[in-house]
């Protein structure tokens, strides 16, 4: 609660400084169409001017707020237009795809843990892989696996997959070796087998490091199916709103799709929090 | 198929037998050179083995050709992409916000307002605005430039105001007693305390950036670069080249990240995770 005051002053001049910039991006038109009406602005017109035109090079933020109200509560769910709708639609994929990541994750953090020629081998090309830019190939997957017959719901899940892997390979790796030399000798003079050790102390111990990196997985996850969607002819999603937008000069649009994006990512990062707490809480370790 | 097994279970073989190898600084090396190679020659083998299509899969061999015999325009693509939009646009941001985290470490009020927002903003699909930028900036690399600044900014914001409120009580209170002025601490405590977290930043914008720039492009762009080459020779199907494409954005995205790293080494050589390697 200290940081309270000191969040929302920073929210309030960010919200200020982009007023400021909505005037200063839209001023231009504003004076054309004003010249081409001959009249002339005086500050305060100038300033609503900006504030309210249609194909705006920066909305303002109540525009949006407008534009995310229409598209959300008055629209109906079910509508193409609606924003819950897009938003469902990145939601499966990004969900999807992040259960396939992290499943992939542990899995591989285990074997590289449990064999040695596993970690010197396949542990640097994990690291090589996030040096490909994976989201530029991203059309490029789906138009491959298009051609192959895949649509719509797995190319995208499997660009979504790549991205949120990594996060948890590299947290989980890190995780299942923090317990001590001692821990791991205290097991043996309890003559507990490999998988005992496993359960009972190494995925205890690595649950931290789990959830630190399921969160930066989730968000990358949704990173990934919104740009996989971008390629897909503009049919559904956030990342085809976003498109669609820019296609036809949509600026309010673009904007409400980038903040939907930005409330889903808080929202799937806020529900692993929220599982970290309840399961750390049952397993001892409350704060 | 049977050559391609083969390849695998042997490649796998000798890197069992290599990781039984201890202290021996080469097999360090050997075992992930031998993990790639037994993947490109499985890659080849069943790529001819199953027929598949050029469209769909090309082999290395078609990559490596087509990479080679298109050199002059892979290098045009990479200057535009690259040098021109993700390198301007890494300074720019993270010049940005190494000089803004200087300004907000002086201020506990901005830090605690800022670090939660900054955290939250860097795990924003901050490369949806793309399409803004490129509206404001026109197709040229301005606009690159300007998605790539704004994508390095959060992380780099966020791990550098960590950094600098690294240094010790002890050590902060040390500089007090000797006097010195809040640019001698800076540069003598809080710059070096604060170098192996700058350096993380760095690290994870050298990634950011190759990816914004590139699909910044797919929203626009002149007929050349990175992302262009990627969007029309895929529209071609002309799948070679894309890898090759992709070939050259791994090779630069890789040599970034390890020129950082050098970087790193040289600049806190002192600091215990560069030791004992």
């Amino acid at each position: 609660m200290r940081s309270l005051v000191p969040i929302l002053t920073v929210l309030a001049a960010m919200i200020a400084i982009w007023y400021a910039g909505a005037v200063y991006l839209n001023a231009n038109w504003a004076y054309q169409q004003a010249e081409r009406q001959d009249r002339v602005l005086t500050t305060s017109q100038l300033i609503a001017e900006t504030w309210s035109q249609d194909r705006p090079r920066l909305p303002a933020p109540h525009q949006v707020a407008t534009e995310i109200w229409e598209t959300t509560v008055e629209k109906k769910i079910t509508s193409k237009r609606s924003l819950i709708y897009h938003g469902w639609v990145t939601l499966s994929v990004t969900l999807a795809g992040f259960g396939f990541g992290a499943t992939l994750g542990i899995a591989l953090a285990i074997g590289i843990v449990y064999s040695r020629a596993m970690d010197m081998s396949v542990m640097p090309w994990v690291i090589a892989s996030q040096t490909i830019p994976i989201l530029a190939i991203a059309p490029m997957i789906i138009v491959v696996l298009n051609s192959v017959g895949m649509q719509g719901f797995i190319p995208k899940a499997i660009i979504a997959t790549y991205l949120s892997f990594f996060p948890v390979t590299v947290g989980m790796v890190k995780g299942l070796r923090a317990p001590s030399g001692m821990q791991l000798d205290q097991m043996k003079t309890w003559n507990a087998s490999g998988l005992q050790g496993f359960i009972q102390l190494r995925l205890p111990s690595s649950l931290p490091y789990l959830f630190t990196s399921l969160k930066i997985a989730v968000a990358a996850s949704l990173v990934g199916t919104v740009i996989g969607e971008l390629p897909t002819g503009a049919v559904a999603g956030l990342g085809a709103r976003l498109l669609a937008g820019s296609y036809y000069g949509q600026t309010v649009q673009i904007w409400s799709a980038l903040f939907g994006a930005a409330a889903l990512a808080a929202l799937l990062i806020v529900a692993v929090g929220l599982i970290e707490r309840i399961v750390t809480k049952r397993m001892g370790f409350g704060r | 198929m049977i050559a391609a097994l083969a390849i695998w279970v042997g490649g796998w073989w000798a890197n069992v037998r290599l990781a039984r190898i201890t202290g021996n600084r080469w097999s360090g090396l050997a075992a992930p050179v031998i993990f790639g190679t037994t993947l490109l020659v499985l890659w080849e083998l069943l790529v001819r083995a199953l027929n598949v299509p050029g469209a769909i899969l090309p082999p290395p061999s078609a990559i490596g050709l087509a990479f080679a015999s298109n050199l002059p325009t892979l290098w045009a693509d990479f200057v535009q992409t690259f040098v021109k939009g993700a390198l301007s646009g890494y300074i720019i941001g993270c010049g940005a916000a190494f000089l803004m985290s200087l300004a907000v470490d002086r201020s506990d009020f901005l830090k605690r307002g800022l670090l939660p927002v900054g955290n939250f903003v860097a795990a924003l699909p901050i490369i949806g605005m793309a399409p803004v930028f490129v509206m404001w900036f026109g197709f040229g690399w301005q606009s690159k430039a300007a998605v790539v600044a704004v994508m390095c900014f959060f992380p780099m914001l966020v791990n550098t105001v960590q950094g600098l409120a690294a240094a010790d009580r002890m050590q902060s209170d040390l500089m007090r007693t000797y006097a010195a002025s809040p640019l001698q601490a800076l540069t003598k405590l809080k710059l070096p305390a604060a170098s192996p977290f700058i350096f993380n930043g760095l690290k994870i914008c050298t990634t950011l950036a190759l990816i914004g720039a590139i699909v910044a492009e797919f929203f626009g762009s002149p007929t050349l670069g990175m992302g262009f080459r990627i969007s029309t020779q895929v529209g071609r199907l002309a799948l070679d080249m894309v890898w090759a494409v992709i070939l050259v954005a791994a090779l630069a995205g890789s040599t970034f990240y390890g020129v950082v790293t050098l970087l790193e080494r040289a600049a806190t050589f002192w600091h215990p995770s560069q030791r004992g390697r």
